[in-house]
């Protein structure tokens, strides 16, 4: 049974790992802001979802799995206002001098 | 193995921390020493020193970070001949910046054997206050004078800013902070996430007793929300010439020193607490100067007055 736990944590943490491998490659590679945001928000969503689903299993009380979702809820609502706040200074044609 | 994140982590932070040095433009350099503040409270974590790494975070990433910003908009385009400093005052803090450098290393890489420590002292006596959090038995009863004089520099701090309001406006509010256009998610944002950020706040205050937490870390999150308020425009700045204000500004450091002062009748002397009572004493006050610490900090990042008083 804990071999299986082990086994789920870490094809979990690898998968979040690789989203947010690939979102620093969108990062540094895509042409323009809101293609870059795209990327970003692939890593902060997904990946680390799935790094959190992996960790659920290893967290020794209840109380520290809910902080765990807490953190990555927090995470996601300040990610995409962030990236809505810059999405929208690009579009309006930069941040203000 | 596992020394090769702590090599990637020191990696960074020299990066980080020459980028903020080299960088040509005042705002890169401001980013580069949040950045900076951001590595190094990991660099905590990996010390295990989570209290210093949470206090690094919420004010030397955060606020400091958001009132270096903010002092760079205020600057704006002011670029004064002056401002660069002479080749011999740079030579002169690079020496000195070399000395202190070579000295840390001395000392890291030559440690006296054993090391000098405080620590069982410490530990010793903590059973008597009923805290668990060695951090803040050292920050509230040990070192009780450094805390207190600590927080009245915070409140001299906000004296000097607010010293710098033209005689005109004095009395009034700081100027909005918000963003140049409304903003849909940072309005939502100041309307979810305050309630959330206060519970959080609260809660790093209260854990401080047992566990990683305390008055700056707690009060900065407080801070936090409250200036994510003000910059949607949910709430304007407070005129500085409030007593509502000026009270809960030193609401904390009263409340400090009237239980340091109590110490002479209820214990052995100023700021000494008594036995039975010490971590009643101790929670009351961190809660008063986490409050303090939220509104100073708040005012702070908003600035001298800059409208008059209505």
């Amino acid at each position: 049974m804990n071999v299986l736990v082990d086994a789920f944590t870490i094809a979990s943490v690898s998968a979040g790992m690789f989203f947010f491998l690939a979102g620093t490659v969108g990062l540094l590679r895509f042409p323009d802001t809101l293609t870059r945001l795209h990327a970003l928000t692939k890593a902060d969503n997904l990946g680390f979802g799935l790094i959190v689903l992996g960790l659920l299993p290893q967290s020794p009380d209840v109380a520290s799995g809910v902080k765990l979702v807490v953190v990555w809820l927090l995470v996601q609502l300040a990610g995409a206002s962030a990236s809505q706040l810059i999405a929208q200074f690009a579009s309006k044609g930069g941040p203000p001098a | 193995m596992s020394l090769l994140p702590d090599f990637a982590l020191v990696l960074f932070l020299l990066m980080a921390a020459v980028w903020t040095v080299a960088a040509r433009d005042r705002r890169d350099s401001v980013i580069g020493f949040i950045v900076v503040g951001l590595l190094l409270s990991l660099a905590w974590i990996r010390l295990n020193s989570v209290d210093v790494a949470l206090t690094e975070a919420a004010v030397g990433g955060g606020a400091t970070g958001l009132l270096l910003l903010r002092a760079c908009a205020r600057l704006g385009p002011i670029e004064t001949e002056g401002a660069h400093p002479q080749l011999p005052l740079r030579i002169l803090t690079g020496v000195l910046c070399a000395v202190v450098a070579a000295a840390l290393a001395t000392i890291v890489l030559f440690p006296i054997e054993p090391a000098p420590t405080l620590a069982p002292a410490a530990a010793a006596h903590m059973s008597e206050l009923g805290l668990g959090n060695p951090v803040t038995v050292v920050l509230l009863a040990y070192r009780a004078i450094d805390t207190l004089l600590e927080k009245v520099v915070l409140v001299l701090a906000l004296i000097g800013v607010w010293a710098l309001t033209p005689d005109l406006l004095w009395g009034g509010a700081p100027g909005s902070l918000r963003a140049q256009q409304s903003s849909g998610p940072l309005t939502f944002l100041a309307q979810v996430l305050p309630p959330v950020g206060i519970v959080i706040g609260v809660y790093l205050i209260w854990n401080g007793a047992d566990r990683p937490g305390g008055t700056f870390q707690g009060g900065t999150v407080l801070a936090a929300m409250w200036l994510l308020v003000m910059m949607a425009d949910l709430r304007e700045p407070p005129e500085i010439r409030l007593h509502k204000l000026r009270q809960l500004v030193v609401f904390g450091p009263v409340v400090f020193l009237v239980a340091g002062f109590a110490g002479f009748w209820i214990a052995n002397g100023f700021l000494s607490y008594p036995p039975d009572f010490a971590k009643p004493i101790i929670v009351l006050v961190e809660a008063a100067l986490a409050l303090s610490i939220a509104v100073i900090l708040g005012m702070l990042v908003a600035g001298p007055a800059a409208r008059a008083p209505r």
